[in-house]
This record gives C-alpha cells, structure tokens and sequence, in this order.
C-alpha cells in the first residue's frame, strides 16, 4: 500500500491557509444534509461534535460514559500550551513546533506540527470566551507557567485541573448543540464495531450498556476521537474505562495503525504500593517547576528523607542535565528514575520512588505560595498516601500515560479508511516518538475545534445528494452478527479467571518488555507470551451475569480482548524499530554515556501496520518523514 | 482488616431492591475503597454470584463517575473527598459498612449502586454555558477579568457532577450543583450577555427535576470539592433578579 499524507505543497507556514482555500467547501444550507457520527466525547469528540453541529451538520455523537463530561480529558492538570507568546519571552509559533518536533524526537510531520501551533492561540480565545477560569495575573491577563521540554512559559493553566475545565467548556459548547437539535448524543451506548461498505466507512455498529441491545447507526462520514490505549499496560493513569475497542475495530477493518509501540511514561505519579492496585494516579508535572528530583547517594540508605544531608543527596536530573535540570522532558526523566531505583537507590516501602521535593521552593516562596500553586494537587498526594508533601518529600515513579502512536491519518485527519477519521490522543499525528507537557490538550482541542471541522468538508462535499446507507443493508446486519457473536463467546467461556486477572498479566508482560526499556530478547518473549495468554484468556475467563442487562465484566472483558492484539503490535512495532526514539528505548541502541540513540538513517519513518487476519503477520508500510524546515540533531538537554 | 459489607443489590430500574451482606475479610488498609470493591467483585464472581454493579472511571476524583452512600453519607466520612479517593484506613477492623446508591427521585436507581443521573445533564442544556460558536472569539486578552473573579468563578466550576450534593438534601435539590455552574459563568464578564435568561432557564428546568432548597447546607458537607453554599445566595439573589428584569432593557443596567 502506498501511503499519501496529503502534505500540501508550499512554505511551512502557508500550509494550512492555502490548504483550507483549496478543499471543497460545504455551503451552509447543504450541510444539514449530511450526517457525522462522532464516537467519544472527550477534548477532541466534544469539541469536534459542538463545532460540527455549530456549522449546521447533523451530528451523532456516542460515549460509553453516563454524561458527556465524563472523558479522561478531566483529569488532564497541568496545562495548555499556546504560542500566544503574551510573556515576551521569545514565543513564536515557529518555536512552539519546533520545541514539539524536538521533543518528539524527530518523528513527526512537519505540517502537522506546524498547523498545531499555527492554531494553538486560538485555541486560548475560545476557551476563556466559553468562560474557562485560567489562571490570571492582578491585572486581569492571563497567566503562564513553564513546562518540561521548553525554555519559555507559555503553559495556560486552571489550578490542577486544566483539563477539567477545558472539558467542561467543549462539554458545554455540545449542551447547546444537544439543545438546539444539531447533535443527537448517546450516552452508555459503547460503539463495538465500524462498518465499512464499498470501501469506505459508512458507520457504526455500538451496544446499549443498560440494555444490552445491538445496534447500527450509519452517516456520511464517522469520526473516531476514542483516546488512546496506555491501558493495555493495566496500570496506567488512564480511567478504568479507557480502552481501544474502537480504534482496534477500526484497524481490524483497514485503518493502518501507527507507530504502536511511541508510547509515554510519565515520570511523576505515586509509585505502586500494592498488588491489588487498580491504577496509578498522575502528579502534574508542573511540580517539577518547584520540586526537586533527589535519591540518597548510598544505596540501603534508610534514614527518612529529612535526616540526610545536603550532600548525601543525589539530584541526579540537575547533575547530568544541568541546562533543563527538573525540566527534561518526560521520556528523559522518566528513564533517569528508572535508572535510579534499578540501581537499587529507590525510597518508600517498597523502595520504588524517587523523592520529590518541596522543601527548598517552600523556603524561598513561603508554604502559601506553594499551596496557591499546587495545593490541590498536594491534597490528592496525601489522601491516597497517607503522607503529608509539605512536610515529607512525595514519592514518585514513572507510569504508563499517553499514547503517541495510533491510527494513521494524513494531513486532513483521515485514515486509510475513507471517511473514517481519527482525532485527539486516537491518532498518531503530532507528537512523534514523545508527547511534550501540555500539549495533549492542545491537540485534541485543535483537532476537534479547528481541523477536523475544515477538513472533513473535503470528504463530505463529495457526497451531496446521497443518502447514508440503509441499516438494514447486508453491510450492517452481517457487523451486527459478528458484534453480537463476540458477546456471546465471551459469555460462553464459563471459566475459572477472572477478567481484572487476565488484564493484570497482559499488563506485566508488555510493562516488563515493551515499558521503559526494551530488548529484541524480551519483546520476542513477549511475543510468544501474549498470543499464549490470549488463548488462556478465551478458554478460561469468568463473566458472570448475562448479555441483556448492565454488565460491567462483559465491557471489560470485551476491551482486555482487544488489548491482547493490540500489545502484540506494540510489541512487532518495538522490535522492528531498532533505534532508541522518545519514548521508546531499545538497550541496545545507546551512545557511550547510555543516552538514547537514534537511527536517522535507517528509521526515519512512521511504521503503520495493516491487519492481515487473525494469525497472520501484520503488513508494515513506512511513511517517509521529510524534514525541509528543521534540521535533525540529537536531542540535547544538557 | 475483616469487614462486612451491606450493599443495596437492585437489578433494574422498576425492581425491587434490598440489602444483602457479604463478608470482606483481609483487606489490607491502604487499598482504595473501590479497590476493596474489586477485590469483593473478584471474589463474587469466582463464586458465581454477580458482581456489585457500581460506577467509576478516573480513580483520581475529578470524573465525578462515582459516589455511593456508605453509611449514610455521600461519598462516606472523608471531607471534601470522592469515593475513590477514600481509601480504607478511614474504616476499622470489624466495622460494618452499608453502601447504598444515591436517593433521590431525580436519580433513578439503574442497578445495584448505578444510577441515572442524566437530569443533570438537562439543567446545563438549559442554559449552562456561554454562547460562542467555534471561532469566533476575541483575542483572550481582550477582556481582563480580576483575579479574584476568575478565582471564585474556579471556586464554582471545580463541580465534578456527581451528584452527591442532591443525595445528601433531605429534599433531594440540586440547587448547589446548578448554583456552581451559574456562579462559574456568572461572575466571569464573559457570561453577563447570557446572565439572567441562563439562571432562569437552568432554575425552571432543575425545578422539574428535582426538590427545592430549604437550606440544610447538607450539600456542601457532602461535596468531595467542598464548594459553598454561598453560590446558592448568588443563584436565589440572580434568580430573583432574572423575574423581575425586562430582558430588552438588559444591557441599560
């Protein structure tokens, strides 16, 4: 298959104004005859959908939440980048996308990343004219923090919960267009399966959670905004609900996937403390503003972190990264902490954390001062351990996060499935082989509320005067039965496991080989691994209760399904990426002082795999990165 | 730890329910209280009995998923803190724990510890936000809103709607969850086009849903985001303004 990006021709920064000029464009009174279905409604469904229906399309949207303010887009803290540059510190659009192409390790599209920050400020009007409560100075304006990755503060922010309230504000935006009539939402209706007729997707087929009843929606075009997959690793700051049913049907059913295995560790969340644990929560990575990162010099040391000595501490990110110190992006601190504890110089309990302190910041800047900044966040750190971080260090550790890989899709945002679209943390567009702070917001925003919008008319314009095809059609019921099949199998299997333990194994084999390190040894066992537990899993997994009602064990087990194929991939993409890019670390691919080492020459290239069939290899097929604008340097944050 | 569990088991939503009782021994304290449930659940379902329906998600607090009443009080007995961020040190060795879900008729029941909350979702319909179509916004800086404005409008908008203000009301009102969202848009410049005509339509439409206001304040007790009833004085005083205002002459005062 050969891949087109559809990259458009001319300077960088006139890319996407000559792109908008030259698609087709639906006139407004045409648009109400065309149907989008939207599956999620987070950052990039909501605000996709609202916007969609703002300029009079007729919108579906599905979400297997409750209410469609429930997305993991809340729990996002930190912040919001934007080149607005309103600090006078040498912000430019051009340095937005270039601080984003470096910290994605030169892995992503130029255009895309550009078109990003192009349309980053906008983002920041939209929100405070929707009433989002960013942080201000005294005199009214907008305040910034800075982030890893970037030497200017352009980090829009609400207290800790950044996300939150830019979610609320989409969430909002969709109200009205519930209200008005131009979306139609469902809600507790989980979309289970694409449908694609004559080559092109022409729907889906979703299931009623309270009911369990099977049904098709069809539309002119289907936008998946469904997120991305860090669950397969089980413990992840992702929610439970979390998954990639959809992106994966989508996959199954044509849509090229990228770069699986591109996948972040975020350096500062609490270190597991338990077996039985259920997920491992974020702590914003805005700490590392004022906290700083230490471990005691000496192994065994057991003395409680405010018995030891200046000197006896080792700030290891400020003594081997002197230039961004606590800053380095993510990839890099996280696989410094690693690097620490599998030495052996881990702190807590189970001596798997790096401390991360306070205490100086507290005594430059007054203890108020910190909790106007961070109290909320602080809180949170005490409740789950217990430990109170004004006085104490916080523990922290790395753990799975977000997802850089997923659905390839060209510069319209498509993938290989015409009219099927993907958006937000589902796609693989802007962040390479790393995702900086504060830019997934970013993302899902622009694409749901300033690209998708454009570009979707490209598609649409085509297919004035059709009808969306029938429900009733072949194409459909034939999907309806294979979903309907699934849930049947799963339920039939009657076996002696259950679900959470299947997910928790799956979980430790691709966080052991395809985490923070990884090895063509290990991914090759976790390849013979997988698919074993996988088999195990549909011979022995235990769902109770029935298909007809509410049933929380058939979603889940229906999703831990899919995460088996799709762990698989990310550990084929791994393997066959034999250099060290972002997130992803190959021990055998490191310069002399153990830095991550990457290979221009050879990989410089987005992997995107086709489904082949059950038990067949999947296909790859590479698409080119040209790099006209930036020249490619070894990431340096020393 | 070994406990006891009574948990409100409903099938559906024109079922009856009642309680039943299960034994949860060996819970380890620094578990979550949804993890304690998981670890019932596991246990249920290798027994062959189905697992306790209850909702969650982020596990952080901020989705606003979940929330049952444990012992009578919404989200149990940790101020200002969400059900899955309690965690089982807050409980006793022997201790008996009733977990029901939220009551009120504005929440029908759906499953077990499941309920419907959507009502929720009708009153911001009705007005709970601001109108401004994609695009068409001034540059953010436009408009300076005071610090302490956009302080107290942040006070409001951190509501997760969970709905644990309306279970803890003697009368099942929802006046702190609609008060939140009016004071979050209300107080910012941003949201005075839209003021009145907002507070009237998302009042009416709780109103349809839900009980009335007799100040308990048993709301803000319950909230896991601690947000004051002073913003149900803002929703009332508004309120109160939005009858007596003549909407044309709107931009005169």
């Amino acid at each position: 298959m050969q891949l087109d990006a559809k990259i458009p021709e001319g300077p960088l920064a006139e890319k996407w104004d000559a792109h908008r000029f030259s698609i087709p464009l639906v006139a407004p009174s045409n648009r109400r005859k065309f149907e989008v279905i939207v599956v999620g409604t987070g950052l990039a469904g909501a605000g996709a959908a609202a916007t969609m229906g703002e300029l009079g399309y007729r919108v579906k949207t599905f979400t297997y939440h409750d209410s469609n303010r429930r997305a993991h887009s809340i729990a996002a803290q930190g912040g919001i980048n934007a080149s607005k540059n309103y600090r006078n510190d040498g912000d430019s659009d051009y340095r937005l996308f270039y601080d984003t192409i470096k910290g994605g390790d030169y892995r992503s599209r130029e255009a895309n990343t550009y078109r990003l920050a192009q349309v980053s400020g906008e983002i920041i009007d939209q929100a405070t004219a929707q009433g989002v409560p960013f942080g201000r100075e005294y005199g009214g304006l907008l305040g910034n923090r800075s982030f890893g990755g970037a030497q200017v503060s352009r980090t829009f922010y609400a207290r800790g919960q950044t996300g939150q309230q830019l979610l609320l504000g989409a969430y909002q935006a969709l109200a009205r267009q519930i209200k008005a009539g131009s979306v139609k939402a469902y809600n507790r209706c989980e979309m289970l399966d694409i449908v694609v007729d004559d080559g092109r997707a022409v729907g889906v087929v979703v299931r009623d959670m309270l009911t369990g009843e099977i049904s098709s929606h069809s539309a002119h075009a289907v936008v998946l905004a469904t997120g991305g997959y860090s669950n397969a690793y089980f413990l992840s700051t992702n929610a439970k609900a979390s998954n990639a049913t959809a992106i994966w049907r989508a996959h199954r059913k044509g849509a090229l996937f990228a770069n699986p295995c591109f996948t972040q560790i975020h350096p500062t969340c609490i270190p597991q403390a338990d077996e039985f644990q259920s997920k491992l929560t974020l702590m914003s990575e805005s700490l590392r503003n004022d906290g700083r990162i230490w471990i005691p010099s000496e192994i065994g040391e057991t003395r409680p972190a405010g018995d030891i000595p200046d000197d006896q501490r080792d700030y290891y990110l400020e003594r081997r990264y002197p230039a961004f110190g606590n800053l380095v992006p993510r990839d890099v601190a996280s696989r410094a902490a690693k690097k620490e504890v599998d030495a052996d110089k881990g702190v807590g309990p189970m001596r798997n954390g790096v401390y991360l302190d306070f205490a100086d910041a507290i005594g430059r800047l007054g203890r108020d001062t910190i909790e106007a900044r961070y109290g909320n966040l602080f809180e949170m750190y005490e409740r789950i351990t217990d430990e109170d971080p004004y006085e104490v260090p916080m523990r922290i550790y790395p753990a799975p996060h977000y997802t850089m890989g997923g659905l390839w899709v060209d510069y319209d945002l498509m993938t290989t499935i015409p009219g099927l679209y993907s958006i937000g943390e589902a796609n693989f567009s802007d962040h390479g082989a790393n995702r900086l702070g504060a830019s997934a917001l970013m993302q899902g925003l622009a694409d749901g509320y300033f690209i998708l919008p454009n570009t979707i008319a490209a598609y649409l314009s085509q297919y004035l005067g059709t009808d969306p095809i029938s429900t009733s059609e072949l194409a459909f019921t034939r999907v309806e039965a294979d979903v309907a099949g699934r849930t049947e199998r799963l339920l039939g299997v009657n076996g002696s496991r259950t679900v959470d333990w299947f997910h928790r194994e799956l979980g430790k084999i691709v966080w052991e080989h395809c985490g923070m390190a990884r090895s063509a040894e290990g991914l090759t066992k976790a390849l013979a691994e997988i698919p074993a537990l996988k088999e195990e899993f549909f011979a022995d997994v235990r769902i109770v209760g029935d298909g007809d009602s509410l049933n929380q064990t058939l979603e889940k087990a229906g999703r831990v399904a899919d995460y088996f194929d799709l762990a698989e991939l990310m550990c084929r993409d791994a393997l066959h990426r034999e250099e060290s890019s972002g997130g992803h670390f190959r021990v055998e691919h490191v310069t002399e002082d153990g830095e991550a080492k990457r290979n221009d020459e050879d990989f410089r290239f987005v992997s995107a795999w086709g489904f082949e069939g059950d038990g067949s290899e999947p296909s790859l097929t590479k698409e080119n990165l040209e790099f006209e604008n930036v020249e490619l340097k070894t990431r340096s944050y020393k | 730890m070994d406990l006891t569990l009574r948990v409100w088991r409903q099938h559906g939503p024109n079922q009856p329910g009642a309680f039943e009782e299960y034994a949860a021994p060996d819970i380890r304290s620094h578990v979550s209280f949804l993890e304690m449930l998981d670890i019932v659940n596991d246990r249920l379902s290798l027994e062959d009995r189905e697992p306790i329906a209850f909702e969650h998600d982020c596990r952080e607090g901020i989705c606003g998923m979940c929330g049952v009443m444990i012992n009578g009080q919404p989200h149990g007995p940790q101020q200002g803190t969400a059900t899955c961020q309690l965690h089982m040190r807050k409980f006793r060795d022997g201790d008996v724990i009733t977990i029901e879900p939220w009551r009120a008729t504005g929440f029908p029941v759906l499953r077990d510890l499941v309920v419907d909350r959507s009502a929720l979702d009708r009153i911001i319909e009705a007005g709970g936000y601001i109108t401004v179509d994609t695009g068409s916004a001034p540059d953010a800086n436009l408009v300076p809103v005071p610090q302490e404005a956009a302080e107290a409008s942040m006070d409001a908008a951190a509501c997760i709607g969970c709905g644990a203000c309306v279970a803890a009301c003697p009368n099942s009102a929802a006046q702190l969850f609609t008060a939140a969202k009016l004071a979050h848009l209300n107080l910012l410049p941003q949201g005075q086009p839209e003021r009145f005509m907002r507070t009237e339509a998302m009042v009416d439409t709780m109103e349809s849903f839900f009980g009335s206001c007799t100040n308990h304040a048993e709301c803000e007790e319950a909230c896991p985001k601690q947000i004051s009833i002073d913003f149900i004085a803002l929703l009332n005083r508004d309120y109160i303004k939005a009858k007596w205002r003549n909407g044309r002459l709107a931009g005169q005062r």
